[in-house]
């Protein structure tokens, strides 16, 4: 999927819907499962195509689970999809017997990731999908940052040997332009800098790449890296920019703990240890309101990356 | 592979199995016994007479299919597998060491096993997963699951039952290991489970209720299911928990230990009086 037009907006969700219906038409294999939330999902487009390979189990995340594992052990490639706070969170265990320790291709598609989710509040506004996920032995995460990313994620995690989480939004999202070649596993590096690392994943990633014209305003050439895997981590990318930038600012829209900034840590701590600062909700749960409300609310719009990269910038050269 | 229809050379089968897990229990210093040697004889029903599976054709998924759903019980499962072949009998006895193939709770990897269980719950979603995907494959075979009763305590087991039947997924043939004991006690102290099979009757499975240590009851249990059409099938097998050991069985403490080298040996005994009285 090719957006043209500069500064289009579309969510990752649609980007994800899209690639389904490609994957239905190469391959006979690819099975949709869903839990009574099929259009928010963006799995609507696919169950129009394929409807005998399309399985609806009603609100039943756990059910839905294992029964992706027994169509994946099947020689099946399932797509499981709901929201990400029930994907993730409500049906943790059976991701962890059932589809991360059997280490099979189930791939579970979370929507709603973050507080961009809006009037829904917090128990729809998933912040931890990253966190629980990437602890799981196999498992492969990944955030895509648009909808050209999202689709060709959704693709790349059908080939995977084991099970892949994609989180992906519910907002519309801008197409970045001139992005690297999407690969699972890759970093890609979106703006040359080598005063201060911004490493990003989703949403975030845009606003970075915002704050960063900000930046170069205020004479700092900022680094900004799309991690759309946290996990397998790229390492030598993040101890490459972590060498010859210094100091490294995380950017989710996502809970601080043990999210995709810890993740990143986890490999500077050990192979690069430079000044760091997280940005991502603090011990906190999400509220109700727009999205550009709740950006500013959790302080995560492009001035707040300024001024924290700033900060880290100065901490940096003393 | 061939069928044994010889009910009395099934019952030495039985003994000989329960021989296994028992010592594989002993050497391995823990484990669980009571569940393991309830299921004996619906393993031995399932694997010996009803299904169409064996070690040569196991890749295939054109075959029956069966899934522990208690995999604490995999003392017995690994025992009925070495028996047949899927692996040499002498692994039995690494159960539980460092190294083993042969996990506390079972591992997918190990030649014959379906997929990974222990954490309770969660078996019956799989076989729906398979009934699904052999249906869209044109593949006749059945999906067999065993659950405990105390496991059907978990919330996804009617999540499960709810979409074999929504889908008519027929070729879905539940079992209860019906023996009315679960860690902490009497199943119907713990967290009474009401009138039973009608639960799973209002779930719309087809359900029958055998003694679990009959052969015969089990095997025509297994027929008669596998008649039923467009509706999934439940059988609750009564079962005495720690069955064939008299010091085991029905005793609550005997859940999640193992035989000392002592006790090894006395229900050796006894095994080998049941065996003469054949």
């Amino acid at each position: 999927m090719i957006i043209k037009e500069p500064k289009k907006k579309v969510a990752t969700r649609d980007g994800f819907g899209r690639a389904l219906v490609e994957l239905g038409k190469e391959n006979k294999n690819v099975v949709v499962l869903c839990a009574d939330l099929t259009e928010s999902v963006r799995a609507n487009w696919f169950k129009e195509e394929f409807p005998d390979r399309f399985v609806s189990l009603g609100v039943a995340e756990q059910d839905m689970i294992g029964v992706a594992a027994g169509m994946a052990l099947s020689g099946k490639i399932p797509y499981a999809c709901t929201f990400g706070a029930f994907a993730s969170g409500r049906a943790w265990d059976q991701v962890r017997v059932s589809v991360a320790y059997t280490n099979i291709n189930v791939i579970i598609v979370g929507t709603h990731g973050g507080i961009s989710v809006g009037g829904d509040g917090a128990t729809h506004q998933s912040l931890e999908e990253i966190t629980l996920m990437r602890v799981l032995p196999h498992m492969t995460v990944v955030v895509p940052a648009d909808a050209e990313e999202a689709f060709l994620a959704t693709k790349q995690a059908a080939g995977l040997p084991g099970p892949v989480y994609l989180r992906l939004g519910r907002a519309a999202a801008t197409i970045i332009e001139d992005k690297p070649e999407f690969i699972i596993g890759k970093a890609s590096v979106l703006t040359p800098g080598d005063d201060i690392t911004i490493i990003a994943c989703g949403h975030m990633v845009e606003k970075s790449l915002e704050a960063a014209k900000y930046l170069r305003e205020k004479k700092i050439k900022a680094r900004i890296i799309n991690l759309h895997t946290p996990k397998p981590i790229d390492k030598p990318a993040i101890i490459k920019a972590a060498r010859e930038t210094g100091a490294v600012l995380t950017v989710e829209e996502h809970s601080i703990a043990g999210g995709m900034g810890s993740a990143v840590a986890e490999v500077l701590a050990e192979n690069c240890p430079v000044p760091m600062k997280f940005m991502g909700l603090d011990d906190r749960f999400g509220v109700s309101g727009t999205p550009e409300e709740l950006y500013e609310y959790f302080g995560l719009t492009e001035k707040y990356i300024v001024k924290e990269a700033e900060e880290l910038f100065k901490k940096k050269r003393t | 592979m061939e069928k044994i229809k010889d009910i009395k050379q099934l019952k030495k089968k039985a003994i000989d199995i329960r021989r296994d897990i028992l010592t594989m229990l002993e050497k391995a210093g823990s484990g669980h016994t009571g569940g393991s040697l309830s299921i004996v004889e619906i393993l031995i029903s399932l694997y010996y007479q009803k299904m169409n599976l064996d070690c040569k054709t196991f890749v295939c998924r054109e075959r029956d299919k069966f899934i522990l759903s208690k995999g604490h019980a995999c003392p017995a499962l690994y025992a009925v597998l070495a028996d047949l072949g899927f692996f040499k009998k002498e692994e039995l006895w690494t159960l539980r060491k460092l190294g083993t193939r042969l996990q506390g709770h079972p591992q997918f990897g190990l030649p014959g096993l379906e997929v990974s269980s222990g954490s309770l719950g969660q078996g019956l979603s799989i076989a729906a997963g398979f009934a699904l995907a052999d249906r869209m494959d044109g593949h006749k075979t059945r999906v067999y699951c065993l659950m405990g009763d105390g496991e059907t305590n978990e919330g996804q087991v009617w999540e499960a039952a709810s979409t074999c039947a929504h889908y008519k997924l027929d070729s879905v043939c539940g079992i209860i290991d019906f023996n009315k004991l679960q860690i902490d006690g009497f199943c119907c102290e713990v967290k009474d489970q009401g009138e039973y099979r009608k639960k799973w009757d209002n779930f719309g499975w087809f359900t029958q209720e055998v003694d679990g240590h009959d052969l015969s009851q089990l095997s025509n249990a297994f027929d008669e299911a596998e008649k039923v059409k467009g509706k999934p099938q439940m059988i609750i097998a009564h079962t005495v928990k720690g069955k064939g050991v008299s010091f085991v069985e029905n005793k609550v403490e005997w859940h999640g230990i193992s035989p000392k080298k002592d006790e090894l040996a006395l229900a050796l005994q006894e095994l080998d009086l049941a065996e003469k009285a054949l």
